[in-house]
């Protein structure tokens, strides 16, 4: 808070008055006015807050959802569950650390929970890819999810990834069959899932955790088909053009429950998720224990129907009455196209 | 048909050049061998309509859902509208998206068969792509045919629609999941370029994995991997052979042999 900038440049006002309270209370012999004033900031720097907060526009929340005081996976673990009991490896390759895997009680529920952990030093950073998980933490979650779907334990996913890990290892294990078979298998997966994207819903990185009966999201989070930086270098051919993209994405909480993809938003406290991940917790627990109330007694049949349709019905199209004998594209043409101009 | 091509910027005239082996060849040589170079072998790309003559018996294609159209659900721009892209890129290559679908014959055999083209916004997966492949594996489970999905997909999900193409991958991958419990029998055929989300869904999710020679195919693009590890990248990686190697292709089939190969394992599996 002594710092003379904020982490996020927009929270420079919000900073400002922080400091400005701090050396108010940090005063010794406070007068009434001092104690008058110190009421005064505090109503000002709430009402500045929610003011900055009710607005960020999609490449502050972007900034927010990354911020490195933000909950990660590890603090839900420990501040929402009563227990966490780890489960390593893929019995394959390794132990990703950029994906944790482990049995955990929620009250009265037992419960797998599966989540992309970032990592809050450097050395625990670099140890997880920053949360780009490779392979065999995409094995690993499967591998978990299998077994408690055995014994019908609800599994709850935490997403929280700027992607999958792009690297020559991650490609020769197989990253897209991976992904690909986890969506398939979760689709299926008898048990109830409930996946929460907590910070970076990355693309196929996040997906591949990301197939469940209910999709929430916090209110900062993103969730988005390629990163704004990425998308930003292909279509805007710079890296620096990231903030455009991240307005025409049209990732945030809200427009992805306005698509009809999340069925949840989970409020942040005020501020982010990342100035009280108390509140955050209690917040977050309350969810999942109503969520786990409403799943547990489903029956499985039609616990996997509700989920097929639920993923079925995503996407936007026009659907224009067939004409009369257009369906009978005659592909004989003689068209033949190669495009020499690609290798 | 001529202006579409000249359009699609597809080699006009007797001559084309083998952007692998430098050679210049003539036209008909390299249509007769189904856009193979006959010096090196290198696999030309080839249209959607095209693969769909190579591989179907003739006349017996019948194309379903053409009439599901992209839109443009989240007002994308960039230098461009997604608006405007979808009708130049329509104009071009003479595709309403980049995936056909419907049934057809293969040696015989019924069988339910989907392409994608990669000239079409780079074959990459929007919410049309993902509906028509979806409704073509629910047809197939329904009628128990054998399902055929040749990719060809440089781009993966299609960022001008986002999200929902993102949960393209999601609801495809689904649909294959009940296909499977039903029996069927998917055959996935991977073509250059093979990327993305398109190859970390459906293109994946083959009970068969083919690959044409030498595709491209991958989750990450070179690029992206190139920037993020700052090493070269090791000969011959992520080609068909590359994944043969390390164990996720069960074939690679040379674009001549690829209906015979459909059709004995058609064969094979009883279907
Ligand atoms: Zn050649």
């Amino acid at each position: 808070m002594d710092s003379p900038t904020p982490a996020l440049s927009f929270e420079q006002p919000i900073h400002d008055l922080e400091v400005r309270l701090q050396k108010l209370v940090r005063e010794t012999d406070r007068r009434p006015e001092t104690e008058q004033e110190i009421r005064r900031l505090r109503r000002e720097l709430a009402e500045e807050t929610k003011q900055i907060y009710d607005h960020l526009d999609p490449w502050q929340t972007v900034q927010v959802a990354r911020h490195k005081d933000r909950p990660y996976t590890a603090d839900y673990l420990s501040l929402v569950f009563d227990e966490f009991v780890e489960l390593h490896g893929d019995r394959h390759f390794g132990d990703d650390r950029a994906l944790l895997a482990g049995f955990a009680k929620l009250d009265r529920f037992k419960v797998l929970v599966i989540g992309h952990q970032k990592g809050r030093t450097y050395k625990e950073r670099a140890a997880c890819f920053f949360g780009c998980a490779h392979p065999e933490g995409y094995r690993k979650a499967m591998a978990k999810m299998r077994m408690a779907a055995k014994y019908r334990l609800p599994v709850i996913a935490f997403i929280d990834t700027p992607g999958a890990y792009p690297g020559v290892g991650a490609e020769e294990r197989g990253q897209a069959w991976v992904i690909a078979e986890n969506m398939y298998e979760m689709s299926r997966l008898p048990t109830p899932i409930i996946c929460v994207v907590i910070g970076e819903g990355g693309s196929g990185g996040a997906l591949g955790i990301g197939v469940g009966d209910r999709i929430a999201m916090l209110q900062h989070a993103y969730y988005s088909v390629i990163s704004p930086e990425g998308c930003a270098g292909i279509l805007w051919k710079g890296h620096e053009h990231a903030e455009k993209a991240a307005h025409a994405l049209r990732f945030t909480a809200k427009d992805l429950l306005g698509f009809g993809i999340v069925d949840n938003v989970i409020p942040e406290p005020l501020g982010g998720a990342h100035r009280d991940h108390h509140q955050m917790a209690s917040r977050m627990k309350i969810f999942l224990l109503k969520t786990l109330r409403e799943l547990i007694d489903v029956p499985t049949d039609r616990l996997l129907s509700k989920r097929y349709e639920k993923f079925r019905r995503m996407g936007v199209f026009l659907e224009e009455p067939a004409a009369a004998g257009a369906a009978e594209n005659c592909p004989n043409s003689g068209e033949f196209g190669y495009d020499s101009a690609r290798p | 048909m001529m202006e579409t091509k000249k359009k699609r910027g597809v080699p006009e005239g007797l001559w084309l050049r083998c952007p692998s082996c430098q050679s210049t060849l003539f036209r008909k040589a390299v249509d007769r061998l189904m856009g193979v170079c006959p010096e090196c072998s290198h696999h030309f790309n080839v249209s959607a309509k095209e693969r769909i003559r190579q591989v179907l018996d003739e006349g017996t294609f019948e194309e379903w859902d053409a009439n599901v159209m992209p839109t443009d659900p989240l007002g994308f721009a960039d230098k461009k509208s997604y608006a405007e892209r979808l009708v130049a890129e329509q104009q071009r290559t003479g595709l309403s998206d980049a995936a056909i679908t419907g049934c057809g014959m293969i040696r015989a055999r019924r069988v339910a068969f989907g392409v994608t083209d990669s000239a079409f916004i780079m074959g990459s997966m929007g919410s049309v792509v993902g509906e028509r492949l979806t409704r073509l594996v629910e047809r197939a489970t329904q009628q128990q045919l054998p399902l055929i999905i040749v990719s060809g997909s440089g781009g993966g999900a299609r960022m001008h629609e986002g999200i929902l193409s993102l949960m393209q991958m999601a609801k495809v991958s689904a649909a294959l999941a009940r296909y499977d419990r039903a029996g069927g029998l998917f055959i996935s055929v991977l073509t250059n370029p093979t990327m993305g989300g398109v190859a970390a869904s459906f293109a994946a999710l083959g009970d068969l994995v083919f690959a044409e020679p030498r595709a491209l195919i991958g989750f990450a693009g070179p690029r992206t991997i190139k920037a993020t590890i700052r090493i070269e990248l090791p000969e011959g990686f992520q080609t068909s052979e590359f994944l043969l190697e390390h164990g996720y292709v069960d074939r690679i089939v040379p674009r001549d042999k690829l209906k015979s190969e459909i059709a004995r394992a058609i064969d094979y599996c009883g279907k």
